[in-house]
């Protein structure tokens, strides 16, 4: 299958009481890249997986597949395949029926159905299984009909809505790498939504974070986790510390608790650090503080460190900090890793 | 801590006894139902199967006349005519009352529905109105064609009486199981192709299959054993709750009455019995 | 929103069918009001005076089948909410047993459950002639339709909780049944309550069979009306059967839209 490119053009769109769920939106989508759309609820992702579908129209606007202006085509027109968030499987219908059905309207021969129907069956991994009833399938294999049956009329666009939020956490990782191996054997042009980063990081080869009816960035997961275009983004893609800037200081600008190391001439309102590039200093270190929790998750500890200001710092460790809680502590911080972001927000630590 | 030393309350969930109290609650219900409806049957089923004169019992009389056996049948063949197009009328009617929104819906439901708890004799007047002597089709066809149409005191008026109180019956149903209909089985078939009709066969109708079936059920059960709408519409009508009426009344034939309710009973019970099977069995689709 | 044709197609199909339903019933609200229907309203004009005709013949009628749906109301609410508590408590095949043979009065065809009864309890005259007679065919028939949403409330209202938490404070199996139990059911019983009301003054099969000269109700008086009276005091009689069902119809569906309301919550 090669791949489709999407594009949408100005698009609006606002409910029948009021809201806006989308102020002007354009959007690049490339032939064969898996495009993730990442926000908090009611940011407008939905909506435009829906607008992109073809289940809701625009209010003005225009929605191109290719070279084809599809903003008038129903769903049913638009030849898209669609993975549900809960996967609307048809109860009437054993796992082949169901995989089978849109074959099936478009009035594809039965032999030719059934090499389809058990093609599609091996690709996601749940081969013999033909006969059974959806209700005796578990989870992971629901999503995989779900799949395996958006895909089998071989469709010009993927479109997923949040397509692991049922599973638990250890059968979402594993179908993740599953998932993502598929796309980009298949080469289909995709667009998923989620409101988990971790997932819309390790899917997407671009993600487009939304943030009430708005494009708040779009790129690669490098860009946004590194180069965040707003402290919207930066929160809400990882951890943050912000550091107010008090005054200038010899080596560097001087912050609550300390001074961290800054060489360029520019004054920032805030710095910014994520909790991964500070480290617990065996001396002297930039800021001084007293440890306030700790807390071990496996393969990284998570430290409360209050320097004084309003709200603790966080600061990940590879290994279990040696300091007991109430222990005075040192960190240290790379210039490299220090950044400011151009919009004044909140940040959610 | 008070609670674990309740005697009740000590014993773990899955065996947790009732209190007795809970249970004697319900034998004021079952003393009445049993005094008032079991043991009375059972004596009516009794006595349809005594011999009489040394010949044969009721039921066999019964189940070997004609005219017995082709009341029966009629009664059937009207039941399920009824049932059948109430169910395509009501489901039309339920469904598009129930998923599209428009200025005047909930008056327009509230009409629909209140003939429900209209008895069988009122309904039985209204056909008169409708299709009697002086009623509108005769004025109607009067006035169009010089020839009344008079349909109230046939089989068709009969028809168009149990129609009058079972369509609101199936509306209400069939509006109560839209709203449990899952949208995004809608969306999924029209995201595979489906155009709107087909997403009304694959989807919808499957989807309120067992309402439809048990709302069916019910209809039937009370088309069989319907009695004021006939009565009204005159005793001459080959339905077998009117020859039941008719054996009992004018024949003062006990037996044979007790016979012919018991076999109408008896078919209404396996139907509904069937109905409830199926939809057991189609349950995983609920 | 777009309305298609086939959105008007079916308006118009639904609006048939309302009109089906109730062209009749205003016929019959206007022959009841007019001096001579044959005549038509046009020719002899509006008239009360065929509902004073029905009232002094058949007031009597009224009154009875009034005070049958009180005393049958009555009678199914104090068997049939204990009944429906054991019922949820109890939850066995015991009580799914109970549950269809409380259900088969009203699926069974009326007359059979008349007729058994007549042979039952036909013999004992006083009892035979008495009112109190077609209110035992009522309170058999009408059961289920108060223990069914009084059932489907207590569920809801995950009664055995509420129950255990009164039982660890102290009360007793009847104390928590009047003080937890009844309270939190109110909305059930007011909805099973009007469903009873209005069934029973509309109940016809069981009643003919089971009645005398001296115990008419009100659709047994109908019978008698439609067969042998004029068409303007049969539809007058009818009038002031509607005028009685309709306000417990419309309190009814009021309170089932309360109820429904709550599920969402």
């Amino acid at each position: 299958m090669t791949g489709t490119p999407i594009r949408l053009e100005g698009c609006r769109k606002t409910f029948a009481n009021g809201t806006v769920a989308l102020h002007s939106l354009d959007l690049d989508i490339r032939p064969g890249e898996t495009l993730a759309i990442l926000g908090p609820s009611g940011c407008g992702k939905t909506t435009t997986l829906r607008l992109i579908a073809g289940l809701e129209r625009p209010d003005s606007g225009r929605v191109l597949f290719g070279e084809q202006d599809v903003t008038a085509l129903p769903i049913e027109r638009r030849d898209v395949g669609m993975v549900f968030q809960n996967y609307a499987l048809f109860p009437n219908l054993d796992v082949a029926g169901n995989i089978a059905y849109g074959l099936k309207i478009r009035g594809v021969a039965k032999a030719r159905r059934q090499a389809r129907c058990a093609e599609l069956l091996e690709l996601v991994g749940l081969k013999d299984l033909g006969r059974r009833s959806i209700h005796e399938l578990s989870g992971g294999q629901r999503q995989r009909v779900a799949l395996a049956r958006a895909l089998a009329p071989q469709p010009r666009v993927l479109l997923l809505d949040e397509p692991l939020a049922a599973l638990d956490a250890q059968l979402r990782e594993r179908l993740r790498s599953e998932l993502d191996q598929l796309l980009r054997h298949l080469g289909i042009t995709a667009v998923f939504v989620t409101h988990d980063q971790g997932e819309a990081m390790a899917l997407g080869h671009r993600i487009l974070v939304m943030e009430q009816g708005s494009m708040a960035q779009l790129a690669s997961p490098q860009a946004i986790y590194q180069q965040p275009a707003s402290a919207f983004v930066a929160g809400f893609v990882g951890n943050l510390n912000a550091f107010p800037v008090l005054e200038r200081s010899p080596c560097g600008l001087k912050v609550m608790g300390g001074e961290l190391p800054w060489s360029t001439g520019e004054f920032p309102d805030i710095l910014y650090c994520r909790p991964e590039h500070l480290r617990v200093a065996t001396g002297n270190g930039h800021l001084h503080g007293r440890l306030v929790a700790q807390f071990f998750q496996g393969a990284h500890s998570r430290l409360l460190v209050d320097i004084g200001a309003q709200q603790p710092v966080l600061v990940d460790c590879a290994e279990a900090s040696l300091c007991q809680v109430g222990d005075a502590i040192a960190l240290s911080a790379s210039p490299r890793h220090l950044f400011q972001l151009p919009s004044f927000g909140e940040v959610r630590p | 801590m008070s609670s674990l030393a309740h005697p009740a309350l000590a014993t773990p969930r899955r065996h947790w006894r009732l209190p007795p109290a809970a249970t004697l609650a319900l034998v004021p219900a079952l003393a009445v139902l049993v005094a008032f409806w079991l043991l009375p049957l059972a004596r009516l089923i009794a006595l349809g199967s005594e011999r009489r004169d040394g010949g044969a019992t009721a039921y066999w009389q019964v189940l070997s006349s004609a005219q017995y056996l082709s009341s029966l049948a009629q009664t059937c063949a009207l039941a399920v005519a009824v049932t059948a197009a109430a169910l395509l009328v009501g489901a039309v009617v339920g469904c598009f009352l129930a998923r599209q929104r428009f200025f005047g819906r909930s008056t327009l439901v509230a009409l629909l529905t209140f003939p429900l708890a209209f008895p069988g004799v009122v309904v039985g007047f209204l056909v008169i109105l409708l299709g009697g002597r002086q009623g509108l089709s005769a004025s109607l066809g009067m006035s169009l064609f010089g020839q009344r149409w008079v349909f109230a005191y046939s089989l068709i008026g009969l028809f168009v009486g149990y129609l009058y109180f079972s369509i609101p019956r199936v509306i209400l149903t069939v509006m109560a199981a839209c709203e449990t209909l899952d949208s995004s089985l809608e969306e999924a078939a029209r995201s595979l192709g489906a155009s709107h009709w087909r997403v009304v066969v694959d989807v919808i109708v499957p989807g309120l299959a067992p309402a439809l079936v048990s709302c069916g059920a019910i209809c039937f059960a009370t088309a069989m054993g319907a009695f004021g709408t006939a009565f009204t519409l005159g005793t001459q009508l080959n339905v077998t709750p009117v020859a039941i009426y008719n054996t009992f009344t004018n024949y003062a034939n006990f037996a044979m009455a007790a016979a012919l309710s018991v076999v109408l009973g008896a078919m209404t019970w396996a139907v509904l019995l069937l109905a409830r099977r199926l939809i057991r069995q189609t349950g995983a689709t609920l | 929103m777009k309305r298609t044709p086939l959105f008007y197609g079916q308006l118009l199909f639904v609006l048939l069918v309302c009109a089906f339903m109730l062209v009749p019933v205003l016929m019959s609200l206007l022959a009841g009001l007019t001096r001579n229907y044959f005549q038509g309203v046009m020719a002899s004009g509006m008239t009360l005076d065929w509902l004073n005709q029905v009232w002094t013949a058949y007031a009597d009628t009224i009154w009875l089948s009034l005070r049958l749906a009180f005393a049958c109301a009555l009678c199914v609410t104090v068997i049939g909410v204990p009944a429906a508590y054991a019922l949820v408590r109890m939850n066995n095949r015991f009580s799914r047993a109970f549950e269809e043979l409380m259900v088969l009065p009203v699926a069974m065809p009326g007359l059979a459950s008349a007729l058994a009864l007549l042979l039952t309890y036909g013999q004992l005259g006083g009892f035979r002639s008495s009112w109190l007679f077609i209110l035992v065919g009522h309170v058999i028939f009408t059961l289920p339709f108060l223990v069914r949403p009084v059932m489907a409330v207590m569920q809801r209202q995950h009664l055995p909780i509420l129950e255990e938490a009164a039982a660890s404070l102290g009360a007793g199996p009847l104390r928590r049944f009047f003080s937890v139990v009844v309270p939190n059911s109110r909305a059930g019983i007011l909805a099973g309550v009007l469903m009873v009301v209005t069934l029973s003054l509309g109940e016809f099969n069981l009643t003919w069979m089971l009645h005398t000269p001296m115990t008419k109700t009100l659709p047994v008086g109908l019978a008698d009306s439609y067969a042998s009276a004029r068409l303007e005091v049969a539809s007058a009689y009818t009038v002031i059967f509607l005028l009685l069902i309709v306000p417990l119809l419309i309190a009814l569906q009021a309170v089932s839209n309360h109820l429904s309301r709550g599920d969402r919550r």
